[in-house]
């Protein structure tokens, strides 16, 4: 692996994962807070809302 | 007609590889900047602005005398610094008769400039590329030019999903576009990673001829983004249900806005196996161009559609958007900065 400013230890990650077998992506915030849902869009306003993550069923999302 | 990306100005930028930086002026254009770049006789990589101070003719025309330029028009003479040093019929030179020098560091045989503020430029924050020039790996190499935005390469290659379809017969199958992929993204470093593990795919013939295997693979696609410039691809391949033998490919790019809807196209192969073989790397070389080329050709296709559009057009996302969509909001962070 390369070193440089990936090498950061402990700088905070937010992860997507695509769910094998189905459409669903699940995202976790470097917080602990995960969100699943269908679409990448939605899926870094909700990461990248962080720390005010909106709650499933927010108005507008 | 659409907007192009805004270019973040206080990165390193790759404009050249090492092996074109020699004894002749070359000349690069990074973020709109014309740059001429040459090595002197110590071995040191000099880029200085490429325009001349009298009346405007670039100096990547001119010629070297030892160390400095010599101005291809009519003689004005710069060091390496960029100060005018001789003008032509006369004593006195202008003071104001010097040319911009722009910062350059030499890393893993990559020449990076850096365009914006001078103050900034650190050259620890060069992302590594340390199989290019490492012992143990057999590296081949070119540059192509893409009359498109930098985001359309950068969406182009954080999406290997395009693989099945773009370079189908080349590097390209099946699985690529079916395998479901895990996007990291390290907001503070700006790196964005996305990983595609095939258990069991078919072998395209860019590795069943660089590795010799004939049956089915296990293949595993790791992307690193450094953003805005460097993207390393760690290829893994191994045939399918066995961890041996372990081929690994590094597929390296650098991603270098050259002007508003122009990009530099930087690539390169690198093994650690048939490090010796010149069939395997003539093989890898020619693979490898033919592959970037039709994105080249795919690039440069689109964005003449795109520029017939009206700003605001639509796209539609999915999942195999999620890290080209986080490649995305990265860049835009650094252009704001
Ligand atoms: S333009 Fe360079 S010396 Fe005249
Ligand atoms: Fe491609």
């Amino acid at each position: 692996m390369s070193a440089g400013r990936g090498a950061a230890p402990g700088s905070p990650v937010h992860r997507v994962r695509w769910l094998p077998g189905t459409d669903v992506l699940r995202g976790a915030c470097h917080c602990g807070a995960e969100h699943e849902g269908q679409d990448p869009v939605e899926m870094w306003d909700w990461l990248l809302a962080h720390p005010d993550h909106p709650a499933p069923g927010d108005a507008g999302r | 007609m659409t907007a192009h990306s805004a270019f973040a100005r206080n990165q390193w930028y790759v404009a050249a590889w090492s092996a074109e930086v020699g004894g002749d002026l070359l000349g690069r254009t990074v973020l709109g900047e014309p740059i001429a770049l040459y090595r002197t006789g110590e071995g040191r990589a000099v880029a200085l602005a490429d325009r001349c101070v009298h009346r405007r003719f670039p100096l990547s025309r001119s010629r070297l005398d030892g160390d400095k330029v010599v101005c291809g028009y009519h003689g004005f003479t710069y060091d390496t610094t960029g100060t005018c040093v001789f003008v032509p019929g006369q004593k006195r030179v202008p003071r104001t008769a010097r040319v911009g020098s722009f910062p350059v560091a030499e890393v893993d045989s990559l020449v990076w400039v850096w365009i914006g503020d001078r103050d900034a430029a650190d050259p620890a924050a060069i992302p590594r590329a340390p199989h290019l020039a490492g012992e143990g790996w057999t590296t081949v190499s070119g540059m192509e030019p893409v009359d498109c935005d930098f985001g359309l390469l950068v969406d182009n290659l954080m999406d290997l999903s395009h693989e099945t379809y773009l370079h189908g017969g080349h590097i390209g199958t099946p699985e690529v576009a079916e395998t479901p992929i895990t996007t990291e993204v390290d907001e503070e470093a700006g790196v964005v990673r996305v990983s595609r593990h095939m258990q069991d795919a078919e072998c395209p013939p860019f590795y069943a001829r660089s590795t010799g295997i004939e049956g089915r693979i296990r293949r595993r696609q790791d992307i690193e983004y450094f953003a805005p410039c460097l993207y390393l691809l760690h290829s893994r391949i191994s045939p399918a249900g066995q961890d041996a033998p372990l081929f690994e490919t590094e597929i390296t790019y650098a991603i270098t806005p050259s002007a508003p809807g122009r990009v530099y196209d930087f690539w390169a192969v690198s093994r650690n196996f048939a490090v010796g073989d010149p069939e395997v790397s003539g093989f890898l070389r020619d693979a490898n161009h033919t592959v970037v080329m039709q994105d080249v050709d795919a690039l440069n296709v689109l964005q003449r559609c795109l520029d017939t559009e009206t700003e605001g057009y639509q796209e539609l996302s999915i999942n195999i958007d999620t890290g080209g969509l986080a490649a995305r909001r990265i860049l835009a962070r650094l252009a704001a900065q």
